[in-house]
């Protein structure tokens, strides 16, 4: 606490942090490619704006994801992991596989955004899922006149990749404050993102009024358990809060006073739980996902379902495995409280959606449930469990959601399971390709689902958490049930005369569902490099 | 390392995957092509499990023609088979029933455009890769020495079945008949896949257990071997939880009273060649798992629990044949019968004397090969007159004798008539039973009777008599139809007189299985000592 020192000392000489940048520079190439987009979008001609942002996007992504393969090939997750940034930042194996795995779904979703075959070409201009002008009162004379002149929301990239790159921060910060800080540059944009759906804006604004208002809420409880920890621990740093916790640090005057107080670290700890189970969609802060991930523009949704997930249980994980790993009969009760909870719940209510996004909204509370049963094994074979879980996760959710930004009718995407009756007939392909995620997100075996699945359960029945695994398996034959039931609609119903049709898309989103549906297979059938992967990553660095 | 036993396994898996890939069947030429190669396929298999059943010897190690491959280090899981001779006759008996499946439901999959209906271009290969697939997994189970590779292609099995079930069936009755068709399909699966996740937690918990004392292991014959000379001790109550476990989701498959529901839809809806392939090839993976797991990694829970087995077994021999007495179905009687015959199955197994499990797994093959040819006799007979209902049938022998000839010959054959194989493994395990048990044992019998009633009735009701209207035309079996029925017959009559190559086989592995659970057969002296005897174990 040198520098602490030093500026609130008389020395009038503020030394300057110390950046590794090397080891930074997957968040600074991702940042650096956002600001890039800003720029594009002031001052490049609107027709050339979209080609420029879609290459800065990829560029950008896939220059951050080398990053992250050097710095794992030069040992920055295992031998060398460390903190950064005068102990802002952990680079460990976690971060830098989660890093991984969010940069991979981001390219994948970007390829998604960019798709402009799916919607019918207006008045001769190419668009895509994203309204014209978002600036534009829904229905509006201005809307009319952006819709007439072919305007695209090229903002949606710049905007994207600082959700990124929040979300490559949040499972690497090492303080509180640095988390709070990763979480609203991560929030902030998706906001925007999920009120910007060409068709049904009100519904989309809605979604987005609701994900805002909720998610500034999370952020506050968030906020709020930082500050009661700080005043707990004296210090915002994930280790230090450790080392004040289990008695280790130094008890100086000031912490002999504070730390008699559990009431402080209690609720500190719980308002930090509320912010962050909020965001990974947990039973009882789950309510907002339904509804945004309905209204928000499908390529958003599918990338918010896979990376804010992902982002937001590394934060969760790096919270629960450094700064209270000596807590954790305080803490356990509630988490098996909330897993069985977030496992029950998401199973049930999904079982009666009658729109396929709501539905894949609930299913992702229950693998919320499921990843929250192997991170409650608290060791590091939970650790990897979560971690290749996440892997196999992102994949399948980002790819169903392509899919379901081509089964359209007349009005856009036909999300009413009604209109997906007999699609196995007309387009056996894509329905195969649906049903093959459908059967991973069963966790049927040969899909990566299972594989995960297996892994966290055995996890959490290797920590003794034996009643969550019975928890576990009975809500994944409820789950299993709604699965089924698409399936069935789309294989064994006739199709409905106005029913949907299958748009066929361009090489972009056709990239991402091929992706999707080779590493739900490689991952199932084949997942040893990656369990390895995992497991070598899974040590958090203090 | 020999790779016979990968290379039984991998041709059906390839050959799903080369007849899903051909180009979309059309044309009547494209069809016959499709057709042709799974045909192919299902040979080849055959042809590689009997090169199996022939080098297996009788005499030597308990699993044969061993063979592991690299899978998932991380959990202890690699890709281990290994035949034992319960394991070889009935991947033996998939092989055979494979290609007649195939050859009976020849025209089940061709498209047919009805006003109102849409049907895939790719249905035909759909229809054959599906077997083909459910093949290649059935195999694996029987030959995964993995208890991992085993659940894992035990679950993955219902989803190529799910399809054929819920896709491909009798398609005159328009949409109440496809409502339950996909009914059925979903009642199969749900009911499998409870089943199938029970036992996840009971593989994970067993895998936890070994793996706290230092047996991070899935392999079947280390498991065994440990838990037999006590290396791995499993606490009682555990044991007893994990048995439970894996014994729940074999009796779902194999289906044992209370949880038989399923199977009467899935073979009532399905087409016949389906419905065979249900209760003569897949359900008797859970008949097998329940003497190669069960037994072997719990084999004391297995005693503690083997009474109430017994009585469960029990009820579902008397009940499955009363409820086929009354059964208005053609299809759904032949399930019933089912349901009762796997009593008998799961009552010799749970008996735990040599000549019940014998008995068992011969009559896990007979079942197959009779009921196959009582089933696809049926199914010919439903496709000519397009109707399930007995009600609808009578004096069919008048105009088509060979058909109802052959038909008579599976009704025989169910009813175990002495001479038909079927007859040797009831009498096998009745006698095993009554050794140790003879009260359940006498109440037994009472099954054949019953099954003498169902059998015979529904050769009464549908054969004989004045001929029904709507019969008269009924043409008699066709070359390719005959050519199924008759290998099934052949066998049957074959393995009633002459059953030593499958005891033979069979001995050695049944005594294995018994000695892992530390039982030997009752002294047979005196009826009331072997009484006093069979209560003491």
């Amino acid at each position: 606490m040198s520098w602490l020192a030093a500026a609130g000392g008389n020395s009038p000489s503020i030394p300057a942090p110390h950046i590794e940048y090397g080891q930074l520079s997957p968040m600074l190439v991702v940042f650096g490619a956002a600001l890039v987009g800003v720029l594009v979008e002031a001052f490049l001609p609107r027709r050339r704006r979209f080609t420029a942002q879609v290459g800065v996007s990829l560029l950008g992504l896939v220059g951050a994801f080398a990053a992250v393969v050097v710095l794992a090939a030069q040992g920055h997750g295992t031998t060398k992991a460390g903190l950064l940034a005068m102990g802002a930042v952990a680079i460990d194996g976690p971060a830098l596989f989660l890093q991984g795995v969010i940069l991979l779904t981001a390219v994948l979703a970007v390829l998604t955004y960019a798709e402009g075959r799916l919607e019918p070409r207006l008045n001769g201009h190419t668009v895509d899922a994203f309204a014209p002008q978002g600036a534009a009162v829904p229905g509006g004379e201005q809307e009319r006149e952006a819709t007439r002149e072919g305007f695209r929301t090229s903002e949606v990239f710049p905007l994207t990749l600082f959700a990124v790159g929040g979300m490559l921060l949040f499972p690497a910060a090492n303080d509180l404050l640095t988390m709070f800080v990763a979480l609203e540059v991560l929030s902030l944009p998706l906001y925007l993102l999920c009120a910007l759906a060409r068709r049904r804006r009100l519904l989309s604004q809605e979604a987005a009024v609701k994900y805002f208002l909720l998610g500034a809420f999370a952020s506050a409880f968030f906020l709020f358990g930082t500050a009661l920890l700080y005043g707990y621990a004296g210090s915002v740093s994930l280790p230090e809060i450790a080392d004040v916790i289990s008695g280790v640090a130094p008890v100086t005057p000031a912490l002999a006073v504070t730390t008699q107080n559990d009431a402080l670290l209690l609720i500190g700890l719980a308002m930090l739980a509320v912010g962050l189970l909020f965001k990974v969609g947990a039973v009882p802060f789950h309510s907002w996902t339904p509804d945004v991930y309905q209204g928000a523009p499908t390529p958003v949704t599918g990338f918010m379902a896979a990376a804010t997930k992902t982002a937001a249980f590394g934060a969760l994980l790096r919270l629960f495995y450094v700064a209270f790993p000596g807590l954790r009969w305080d803490w356990r009760p509630v988490m098996w409280g909330v897993a069985i909870l977030t496992m029950v719940v998401g199973a049930i209510l999904a079982v009666t959606q009658q729109d396929v996004k709501r539905l894949l909204a609930y299913s992702s509370i229950a693998h919320a449930g499921f990843i929250l049963t192997g991170m409650i094994a608290t060791d590091k074979q939970g650790l990897s469990a979560v971690l290749f879980y996440l892997l196999a996760y992102s994949f399948v959710t980002l790819g169903a959601f392509a899919v379901v930004t081509l089964v359209r009718d007349s009005k856009g995407e036909a999300t009413h399971l009604s209109s997906w009756a007999g699609l196995g007939r007309r387009s056996p392909l894509l329905a195969a390709v649906f049903a093959l995620f459908l059967l991973a997100f069963a966790g049927i075996p040969l899909t990566s689902g299972f594989t995960g699945k297996f892994a966290v359960f055995q996890a959490a029945a290797a920590g003794g958490a034996t009643p969550l695994v019975i928890v576990g398996v009975l809500s994944s034959a409820v789950a299993a049930f709604f699965y089924i039931r698409v399936i069935v609609l789309m294989f064994f119903s006739d199709p409905q005369p106005g029913g949907a049709s299958v748009a066929v898309p361009s090489p972009l989103t056709a990239t991402a569902i091929a992706v999707g549906v080779l590493v739900t297979l490689g991952l199932g059938l084949l997942p040893q490099y990656f369990l390895d992967l995992a497991t070598k990553a899974s040590v958090f660095v203090r | 390392m020999s790779y016979l036993l990968a290379a039984t396994c991998a041709v059906p898996a390839a050959g799903a995957v080369l007849t899903a890939a051909l180009p979309a069947g059309d044309t009547g030429a494209r069809r016959r092509t499709i057709k042709a190669v799974a045909l192919a396929v299902s040979a080849a298999t055959l042809a590689l499990a009997a090169a199996v059943a022939a080098s297996f010897e009788p005499g030597g190690p308990r699993y044969q023609l061993t063979e592991s491959h690299s899978w998932i280090r991380s959990f202890g899981i690699s890709f281990s088979l290994g035949a034992d001779g319960i394991g070889t006759v009935l991947v033996l008996l998939t092989a055979v029933l494979v290609p007649l499946v195939m050859l009976a439901g020849w025209h089940d999959a061709d498209p047919v455009q009805t006003e109102g209906t849409f049907e895939s271009k790719r249905r035909t290969q759909g229809f054959f890769a599906l077997i083909l697939a459910v093949e290649a997994m059935v195999v694996v189970s029987f030959l995964a020495t993995d208890v991992f590779v085993f659940y894992v292609f035990f679950e993955a099995m219902l989803i190529p079945m799910y399809f054929l079930i819920g896709g491909f069936g009798d398609r005159a009755g328009g949409p109440e008949a496809a409502r339950q068709r996909s009914y059925a399909a979903v009642k199969f699966l749900l009911y499998n896949l409870l089943g199938g996740l029970v036992m996840l937690a009971a593989v994970i918990g067993l895998y936890v257990i070994a793996a706290d004392q230092g047996l991070a292991t899935f392999d079947l014959p280390t498991l065994t071997g440990a838990i037999a000379d006590g290396k791995l001790s499993i606490d009682p109550t555990a044991e007893k939880a994990l048995f439970l476990g894996f014994f729940f989701a074999f009796a779902v498959k194999a289906p044992l009273w209370p949880l038989h529901t399923w199977l009467p839809n899935a073979m009532g809806e399905a087409t016949a060649g389906t419905a065979v392939l249900i209760t003569a090839v897949v359900d008797k993976v859970g008949t097998f798992a329940m003497l190669r797991f069960c037994l072997g990694l719990f084999p004391d829970a297995s005693k503690t629990f083997a009474p109430a087995i017994l009585v469960l077994s029990l009820i579902g021999i008397v009940y499955g044949a009363l409820v086929a007495v009354a059964q208005k179905d053609i299809k759904r009687l032949v399930a019933y019968a089912s349901i009762s015959h796997f009593g008998f199955i799961i009552m010799g197994i749970f008996a735990m004397t040599s000549q019940g499990q014998t008995g068992a797994t011969l009559y896990m093959v007979n079942h197959g090969l009779a009921t196959a040819a009582w089933m696809l006799v049926a199914g010919f007979l439903i496709s000519r007159r397009g109707s399930r209902l007995i009600a609808d049938y009578g004096g069919v022998q008048k105009v088509a004798p060979i058909l109802a000839g052959t038909f008579l010959l599976g009704n025989l054959a169910t009813l175990s008539l002495p001479g038909m194989a079927p007859f040797v493994s009831e009498f096998l395990v009745l006698v095993g039973t009554f050794t140790r048990y003879p009260v359940i044992g006498i109440i037994a019998t009472f099954g054949i009777v019953l099954a003498a009633l169902y059998a015979l009735l529904l050769y009464q009701r549908t054969m004989t008599g004045p001929v029904k209207a709507g019969v008269e035309n009924v043409p008699d079996l066709k070359a390719r139809e005959l050519l199924v029925v008759a290998p099934l017959v052949a066998l049957t009559l074959l393995l009633g007189v002459y059953p030593k190559p499958l005891t033979d086989i069979v001995n050695p592995a049944v005594d294995a299985t018994l000695s892992q659970v530390h039982q030997s057969d009752p002294a047979p002296a005196h009826p009331v000592a072997a009484t006093t005897g069979g209560e003491q174990k």
